[in-house]
C-alpha cells in the first residue's frame, strides 16, 4: 500500500502555549486513522495544520510525497484532500443537489465560466454521488432546512464529488443521535475502503471510533503518546494512565 | 400597469395642485412659464427669491398680464442637483409644456441646465448663478443671466480694496470649487492690475460647509498678511468670522468680502456681524429712491418681512421675462429671446440692461462697509457699482467665449 | 513650535466635537449593528434643539448648560421613540434592511426641521464664560477650545465607566460579544436596545449643541457631518469608544496640518486639495492595514450568518416568465401609452434599474456591501463625458468608454475591497468612491471640477425622446437579462458558494476573494454602462454621478425591492426612480413624503417589495 500522508515533527504554540509539539503521523491508502485525546490535546490544531487552515512553526507534512505546508486549504483541496466540518458547513441557500453539484464544478475547473447555467452541470453525477450516500430522495431539498445527519451526508458527497485520495473528517458525528452516528460511520468506511480513500478523523464518540478505525492516534497535551491498532491503544498503560481511565467504563 | 395608473394619478393630482393655486378667474388662456430653484437645498437664498417673483407675479397679473394674458408661474424645486434638475427642467418642457424657464441658485445646475435650454431650444433666464462661465465660456444664445456674476463681483472689491495704502500683503480664502477659484482669481488679477505692488502671501480653500475655521484661522495668520480676501459664506462664514474674532486675525487688518453685505448670508450672524468689511451687498434699508420705497413697501405689505436680494433678483426676473415678451409682442421663444437681447428693464435699483454680445445683464451691486446698528449687520458708506462700469468690454468677451 | 502647539490644540479641539458624535454611532452600531444614517439628523436636531431651549431661558449659565443637557435628552427621546415606532419591528429582516428606515428618518428630519426652524442659518449662542481667548506660552487659544480638549476625554471616562462599572453597561458589553447568550440570562434585549439607541441619539445631540458656541444650526449640518463620522467609528474600529476616539484626533491633526500647510505640492496636487479626501485616504490606508480598524475587534469567524439565511434562487417559472413578457411588451408599447414626459421617467428608471441590479449582483449574490456603488456610474458617466470632451467620440463609441472606465475602476478598487468583509467592506468602497469624487472635483482642466461637463447629447438618430427610451431601455433590457443569467451561471453559484459559507468554499477548492474580485469588475462595468447611459439622457456629467447621495439612492433601490431577489432591483429601481421624479415636481415636502413612504414600506415589507410580492404569490398558491 502506498503511503498517503506523512506527517513529521509537526509543533505550533500559540503565545506561550505549545498547543502541539512534534507529532508523526502515517496513512496508507484505504486506512482510517483516528486522532483522539481529551479536551484541549491536541487534536483541532492537529488537523487544522494538516489541513492548511493553519500554518505550523514546525514539522513537514507531506501528501502523496508532496509538501503541502503552506499552502491555503483550496489549493490543498486541489490536491486530492477533501474534508468535513465539525459543524457542518454548506451552501444553506441551495439544493443538496446543487450542493454536490459545486463541488464537480471546481472539480473540472469550471467556476469562472459566465454562461450556461450551474442547475444543468454535472446534474447527474451529483445524482449518482448523492445516491451513494442514500440521499437521492432529498436532492431538491434546501441544504439550510436539511436535518443534521443528512448535511453530514451531504458533505460527504460534496468530498468525494473530487475523488480524493485523503479525506480529512473532523468530528463527523458530534452533534448527531446515535443511531445516525452508527449509520454514518458504516457508510463512510464502505465507501473508502471501496475507493481506496485514506481517512483521518478525530471523534469523542469511542464507539465509532473503535469500531472504524483501522489505526488510533492518541494525543495528549500536544504529543502523541500512542499509535497502533485499536487493541493495541486499549491495551497501552500510558493512554489508559492519561485517558482510557476516564472512558473504559463507557466502551 | 400599476405603474402606469399611479403616473396618471399623480399628473392628475399635479394638475389640480397647479390649477389651483394659479388666478383662472379671466377668460383668457394664461401664459405659462416654468421656474425651479433649490427650494429645499438652499432655503435661506430660494425662498425669499421666491417671494421676489410671487409680488412680480402678482403686480403684472393685477395690471391686467402680458399681451392681455395673465401669467402663470409653474414652480418647482430643483433637487439643488443638475441631475434632478435637469429632470425637472425636461418635466416643465415636455409635460406641462412651458418654453420659458427662469430660476436656479447653484452653478453647476445653471449650466447643465443652460446646456438644456440650448439642446431643447427654450429660453432660460438663469436669475441667480454666480458662474461666470454661464456667460462666457459655456454661454449659448438661450441662456440669458441676470444676477452680477462672479467676475463683476470680485471687480468691485478689487476696485475698492486697491485704495487701501497700506494693504500689500494679502491672503485669500475661498471655497474649493469653481466659484471660490473664480473670484479669487478675479481679485487677483484685477488687484494686481491697478496694484503691482501687491503681492499674495497664503490662500485657504475648504470644502463648502466643511470649514475647519480654527485651523484656517491661524493658517491665515500665520502668514502675517495686512489683508483678508474672503469668499466663503453660510455656515462657513459664520464660523469663520468667529474663530477670526476669537483669535485676533481680523484686528488691524482689511478684509474684503464677497456677497458678505447680502441679507441672506450676513444677517444670521446678527451682532457679532464684522465691522469694517468692506462687502458688495444689498442695504435694502438704506436705499432712498422712489422706485426702491414703492418695491420695500409692497413687499413689506405682502410678506411681512424684509426683502433679501434673492427677493429682488426673483422680482426683476420676472418682470424682465414679462416686459421681453411684451415688446415681441408674442410668447414664442425665438421672438421673446431676440427682444431680450439689448432689452432694459427698469428695476427698484435702477435700469437693468441684458447685453447683446453675451446676454448678461449688467444689474449692479451696492459696495460698501458692514457695521452693527441696533444689534443687526449694516452697511455704511455704501455707494451703488452698476455693473456696466465692471463687466469685461466686448473684444474680451469674445476672447473668454471662445475659450472653454 | 509654538505654531506646532497652536495646531495640535486645534486639531484635538475639532476632534473633540467629532468624537462626541462618532461615540453615539459606535455605541448604535457595535451593540444593534444597525449602520444609523440618521446620526447626523440628531446631531442636526441636537443643535437647532439646543439653540431655542437656550434661548427660551435667556442665556446664563444656567440657561446655556441647561439647554444643552435638555436638547441631549430630548434627542435621545427621539432616538429612542424611532428604535420603539420602527427599528423594533424590522429587527429580524435581513442584514441592513434597518439601514432604509434611517435614511427615511434623514429625509422626514430634512422638512421637518426646515417647517420648525426656517430657512435661515440660526448663529450659536456663545457659552457664559468660556468666550475669548487666553494666552497660552504667548499663543492666543479661545478658551472653548481648552474647554473642548477637557470635555471629551471626560465623556470618554464617563463612558467607560458607564459599561464596565454598571450592570447595564456590562449587560451591553455582553450583548455586544452574544446576542443570544444574553437573551438566555433572562434580559430583555428590546429595552436593552432602547437604551442604546437613548444613549446614541444623545450623545448625537449633544454634539450638536455642543459645536454652538463655534458655529451655527444649519439645515446642511446633517449630511456635512455624517460621513466624517462613519470614518471615525470605522478607523477607529465599530464598536470601540476609545478607537473613535484616536481616530477622530489621528483625523483631525492629519487635516490642520494639510490646512496649516495648504500650499505645499506633492506631485502636482497641493494640500489643501487633499484637505476634504485626507479622511477617506486615512481610512483606506488604516482598512488596508488594520482590516478591522485602529482597536476593533475582529469579527469572529463564523460560518453564520445574521438573519434569516438567503433563499433559493429558481429559474423563471411560468408565471415569471409569463409577467416579463408582459412587462416587456409594456415597456415596448409604452411610447404609445405615455407621453413623453412619462418616456423620459421611465428612461430614467430603466437606468436606475440596471445600475441597482448591479449592485444587487454584488451585495445579493456576492455577499459584498458596498456603499460606494456610485463611483462606478460616476465612472461610468465620466468616460462617456471625457471621452465626448477631450477626444470628441460619438455616441456609439463614447458608451463602449463607460464600461471601460468603470470597470478598471473596480478593477483597481475591488482588489483592495475583497481582502475585507462586512461593514470594513462597505466603508472602504465608500472611501474609494469619495476619493474619485475628489478627483472628479478637484481636477479641474480634466473634469471640469464642480461644474461638470456639458454638451453630451444623443446624434440626432437616437435624440428623440423615443429614440433614446428605446435605445437605452434595449441596453438595460438585456444588461438585466445578462445579470440574472450571471446568477445562475457557474460563476453566480461560485459567488453565491463563497456568501452562503466562505469556509466551505476554501475546502471546496474555491478562491473566494479572486471570485469577489471579478464580481466586482462586473457589478462595475455594468453600473458603468447605466452611467453612461444617464449621461446622455441629462446631457451632462457633473461630480454628482459618484456622490455618497447617489450610493446611498442605489442601496435604497436594492433594499427596497429587496436584497435577495433578483427581481428586487426591478420594483426598488422603479419606484424610488418614478416616485422622486413625481415628488419632486409636485410639492416642496418630496423630502419628507418619499422619506415616510420607504418608513412604510420598511415596516410593512421587511423582506423587500419583491419578496413580499413572492410570499403574496406563494400564498395565492396554497390557496388554490
Amino acid at each position: 500500500m502506498s503511503r498517503v500522508l506523512e506527517v513529521r515533527g509537526l509543533a505550533k504554540a500559540f503565545g506561550g502555549v505549545r498547543a502541539v509539539r512534534g507529532v508523526d503521523l502515517d496513512l496508507q491508502a484505504g486506512e482510517m486513522l483516528a486522532l483522539i485525546g481529551p479536551n484541549g490535546a491536541g487534536k483541532s490544531t492537529c488537523f487544522n495544520l494538516i489541513n492548511g487552515q493553519l500554518q505550523p512553526d514546525n514539522g513537514s507534512v507531506r501528501f502523496l510525497g508532496r509538501d503541502v505546508v503552506g499552502l491555503p486549504p483550496r489549493r490543498i483541496w486541489r490536491l486530492g484532500v477533501g474534508r468535513t466540518f465539525q459543524v457542518a458547513a454548506t451552501f444553506a441557500s441551495m439544493s443538496a443537489r446543487e450542493n454536490v453539484q459545486m463541488a464537480f464544478l471546481s472539480h473540472h475547473r469550471r467556476l469562472r465560466r459566465l454562461v450556461g447555467y450551474a442547475g444543468d452541470a454535472y446534474k447527474q453525477e451529483a445524482c449518482d454521488l448523492l445516491e451513494r450516500v442514500e440521499m437521492r430522495a432529498l436532492a431538491d431539498r434546501a441544504a439550510g432546512v436539511l436535518a443534521y445527519g443528512d448535511v453530514k451526508r451531504l458533505e460527504l458527497a460534496m468530498a468525494l464529488a473530487h475523488g480524493p485520495r485523503l479525506l480529512l473528517m473532523d468530528e463527523p458525528t458530534a452533534g448527531m443521535a446515535p443511531q445516525e452516528r452508527r449509520s454514518l460511520m458504516t457508510l463512510t468506511s464502505e465507501i473508502v475502503r471501496k475507493e481506496g480513500i485514506a481517512v483521518l478523523f478525530t471523534e469523542h464518540d469511542m464507539d465509532a471510533v473503535f469500531s472504524h478505525a483501522d489505526r488510533i492516534a492518541v494525543l495528549d497535551r500536544g504529543e502523541k503518546i500512542a499509535d497502533g491498532r485499536p487493541e493495541e491503544v486499549r491495551r497501552d498503560s500510558r493512554v489508559q494512565a492519561s485517558y482510557l481511565g476516564s472512558f473504559g467504563a463507557q466502551s | 400597469m400599476t405603474r402606469i395608473s399611479w403616473c396618471n394619478a399623480a399628473a392628475v393630482a399635479a394638475a389640480i395642485l397647479v390649477s389651483s393655486g394659479a388666478a383662472l378667474a379671466q377668460a383668457e388662456e394664461p401664459i405659462r412659464l416654468g421656474e425651479f430653484n433649490s427650494y429645499t437645498g438652499f432655503a435661506a437664498f430660494t425662498l425669499p427669491y421666491r417671494d421676489g417673483w410671487t409680488l412680480a407675479l402678482e403686480e403684472i397679473n393685477e395690471a391686467g398680464g402680458v399681451l392681455g394674458r395673465p401669467l402663470e408661474v409653474i414652480s418647482r424645486d430643483d433637487g439643488a442637483s443638475p441631475a434632478a434638475a435637469i429632470a425637472v427642467a425636461n418635466e416643465l418642457v415636455t409635460r406641462e409644456g412651458v418654453d420659458i424657464l427662469f430660476g436656479t441658485l447653484l452653478s453647476n445646475v445653471g449650466v447643465a441646465v443652460s446646456d438644456f435650454a440650448r439642446q431643447r431650444k427654450v429660453l432660460f433666464l438663469a436669475a441667480e448663478p454666480l458662474t461666470d462661465t454661464l456667460a462666457w465660456s459655456h454661454g449659448n444664445d438661450y441662456t440669458f443671466r441676470l444676477r452680477p456674476g462672479t467676475y463683476v463681483q470680485a471687480a468691485m472689491l478689487a476696485e475698492e480694496a486697491a485704495k487701501i495704502e497700506d494693504a500689500v500683503r494679502w491672503v485669500t480664502i475661498a471655497p474649493n470649487y469653481e466659484y471660490g477659484q473664480a473670484a479669487v482669481a478675479a481679485f487677483k488679477e484685477l488687484l494686481k492690475e491697478k496694484r503691482p505692488d501687491v503681492e499674495f502671501v497664503g490662500e485657504q480653500w475648504p470644502g463648502q460647509g466643511q470649514i475647519d475655521a480654527g485651523a484656517a484661522v491661524q493658517a491665515l495668520e500665520a502668514a502675517n498678511p495686512d489683508a483678508i480676501f474672503n469668499v466663503t459664506f453660510s455656515s462657513d462664514l459664520a464660523r469663520f468670522v468667529r474663530e477670526g474674532e476669537v483669535r485676533g486675525l481680523f484686528e488691524g487688518r482689511t478684509v474684503a468680502s464677497l456677497l458678505s453685505g447680502e441679507p441672506e448670508w450676513i444677517d444670521p450672524l446678527g451682532a457679532e456681524a464684522p465691522e469694517g468689511w468692506i462687502v458688495t451687498g444689498y442695504p435694502w434699508y438704506a436705499i432712498d429712491t422712489p422706485e426702491h420705497d414703492s418695491f420695500l413697501k409692497k413687499y413689506q405689505e405682502r410678506f411681512d418681512d424684509y426683502p433679501r436680494l434673492g427677493s429682488l433678483v426673483g422680482y426683476i426676473a420676472l418682470h424682465s421675462i414679462a416686459l421681453a415678451m411684451e415688446e415681441a409682442g408674442t410668447t414664442e421663444v425665438e421672438a421673446v429671446i431676440e427682444s431680450l437681447r439689448g432689452l432694459t428693464v427698469e428695476s427698484p435699483i435702477g435700469p437693468v440692461t441684458y447685453r447683446e454680445i453675451d446676454q448678461q445683464s449688467d444689474m449692479g451691486a451696492f459696495v460698501g462697509r458692514l457695521t452693527v446698528q441696533e444689534g443687526m449687520p449694516r452697511m455704511v458708506d455704501w455707494r451703488f457699482a452698476p455693473g456696466s462700469e465692471y463687466l469685461p468690454d466686448d473684444e474680451r468677451v469674445r476672447e473668454l467665449q471662445g475659450s472653454d | 513650535m509654538d505654531l506646532l502647539l497652536q495646531q495640535l490644540l486645534t486639531g484635538v479641539a475639532s476632534a473633540s466635537g467629532l468624537f462626541l458624535v462618532a461615540s453615539g454611532l459606535t455605541i448604535i452600531f457595535g451593540v444593534t449593528r444597525i449602520v444609523n444614517f440618521a446620526h447626523g439628523s440628531l446631531y442636526m436636531l441636537g443643535a437647532y434643539l439646543a439653540v431655542s431651549l437656550i434661548d427660551l431661558f435667556g442665556g446664563g449659565h444656567l440657561g446655556f448648560w441647561g439647554g444643552v443637557i435638555l436638547a441631549m435628552l430630548a434627542v435621545g427621546l427621539i432616538g429612542a421613540l424611532f428604535e420603539i415606532t420602527v427599528l423594533r419591528r424590522i429587527y429580524q429582516a435581513p442584514e441592513l434592511f434597518q439601514l432604509l428606515a434611517t435614511f427615511g428618518l434623514v429625509l422626514v428630519v430634512q422638512d421637518v426641521t426646515l417647517l420648525i426652524w426656517g430657512p435661515q442659518d440660526l448663529l450659536g449662542p456663545r457659552a457664559p464664560g468660556l468666550t475669548g481667548a487666553t494666552q497660552i506660552f504667548g499663543l492666543r487659544v479661545p478658551v472653548y477650545d481648552l474647554f473642548l480638549i477637557a470635555f471629551a476625554p471626560l465623556v470618554l471616562l464617563v463612558l467607560w465607566l458607564l459599561f464596565n462599572r454598571t450592570r447595564w453597561g456590562i449587560l451591553i458589553r455582553a450583548a455586544t460579544q452574544d446576542q443570544q447568550m444574553v437573551t438566555a440570562l433572562g434580559v430583555n434585549q428590546k429595552w436593552l436596545f432602547t437604551g442604546v439607541f437613548f444613549l446614541g441619539a444623545a450623545l448625537a445631540g449633544l454634539g450638536g449643541a455642543i459645536q454652538l458656541p463655534k458655529g451655527d444650526a444649519n439645515l446642511h449640518m446633517d449630511l456635512q457631518l455624517i460621513a466624517a463620522v462613519f470614518v471615525v467609528v470605522v478607523v477607529g474600529g465599530m464598536g470601540s469608544i476609545l478607537g473613535a476616539y484616536l481616530a477622530a484626533l489621528l483625523i483631525s491633526l492629519i487635516r490642520v496640518l494639510l490646512i496649516t500647510n495648504a500650499q505645499l505640492t506633492f506631485g502636482g496636487i497641493a494640500a489643501w486639495q487633499m484637505e476634504l479626501v485626507s479622511m477617506f485616504l486615512v481610512m483606506a490606508l488604516v482598512l488596508i492595514a488594520r482590516p478591522w480598524g485602529l482597536l476593533g475587534r475582529r469579527e469572529v469567524a463564523s460560518d453564520q450568518r445574521s438573519g434569516t439565511p438567503e433563499p433559493r434562487l429558481r429559474p423563471a417559472d411560468a408565471t415569471l416568465r409569463i409577467a416579463g413578457g408582459l412587462l416587456l411588451v409594456v415597456l415596448l408599447g409604452l411610447p404609445w401609452i405615455v407621453g413623453s414626459y412619462f418616456l423620459s421617467v421611465a428612461t430614467e428608471a430603466l437606468i436606475f434599474v440596471l445600475f441597482a441590479a448591479s449592485l444587487q449582483f454584488l451585495m445579493g449574490v456576492g455577499g459584498i456591501i458596498s456603499f460606494g456603488h456610485a463611483a462606478y456610474f460616476g465612472l461610468g458617466a465620466y468616460g462617456v463625458g471625457l471621452a465626448v470632451r477631450h477626444w470628441g467620440m460619438s455616441m456609439e463609441v463614447a458608451l463602449l468608454a463607460a464600461p471601460l472606465l468603470a470597470g478598471v475602476g473596480a478593477l483597481v478598487f475591488g482588489w483592495f475591497c475583497v481582502r475585507l468583509s462586512g461593514v470594513y467592506l462597505a466603508m472602504l468602497t465608500l472611501a474609494f468612491a469619495q476619493i474619485a469624487w475628489s478627483i472628479a472635483f478637484q481636477w479641474i482642466d480634466l473634469t471640469g471640477g464642480d461644474n461638470g461637463i456639458i454638451g453630451i447629447w444623443p446624434p440626432d438618430w437616437a435624440s428623440s425622446v423615443t429614440n433614446f427610451y428605446y435605445l437605452a431601455g434595449a441596453i438595460c433590457v438585456i444588461g438585466l437579462l445578462c445579470l440574472r443569467h450571471l446568477a445562475f451561471s457557474p460563476f453566480g453559484y461560485t459567488l453565491r458558494a463563497g456568501r452562503d459559507s466562505p469556509l466551505r468554499a476554501d475546502a471546496l477548492g474555491i478562491d473566494v476573494r479572486q471570485h469577489r474580485w471579478f464580481a466586482f469588475v462586473l457589478a462595475g462595468v455594468f453600473a458603468g454602462i447605466a452611467g453612461g447611459l444617464f449621461a446622455y439622457l441629462k446631457g451632462s456629467v457633473s461630480p454628482e454621478t459618484l456622490s455618497i447621495s447617489l450610493s446611498i439612492d442605489a442601496l435604497v433601490m436594492v433594499l427596497l425591492g429587496g436584497v435577495q431577489t433578483l427581481t428586487g432591483p426591478i420594483f426598488g429601481g422603479a419606484l424610488y426612480s418614478v416616485l422622486k421624479n413625481e415628488l419632486i415636481s409636485l410639492t416642496n415636502y418630496w423630502r419628507s413624503i418619499l422619506g415616510l413612504i420607504i418608513v412604510l414600506l420598511v415596516v410593512l415589507f421587511p423582506q423587500g417589495l419583491a419578496g413580499a410580492a413572492e410570499s403574496l404569490r406563494g400564498r395565492l398558491g396554497t390557496s388554490r
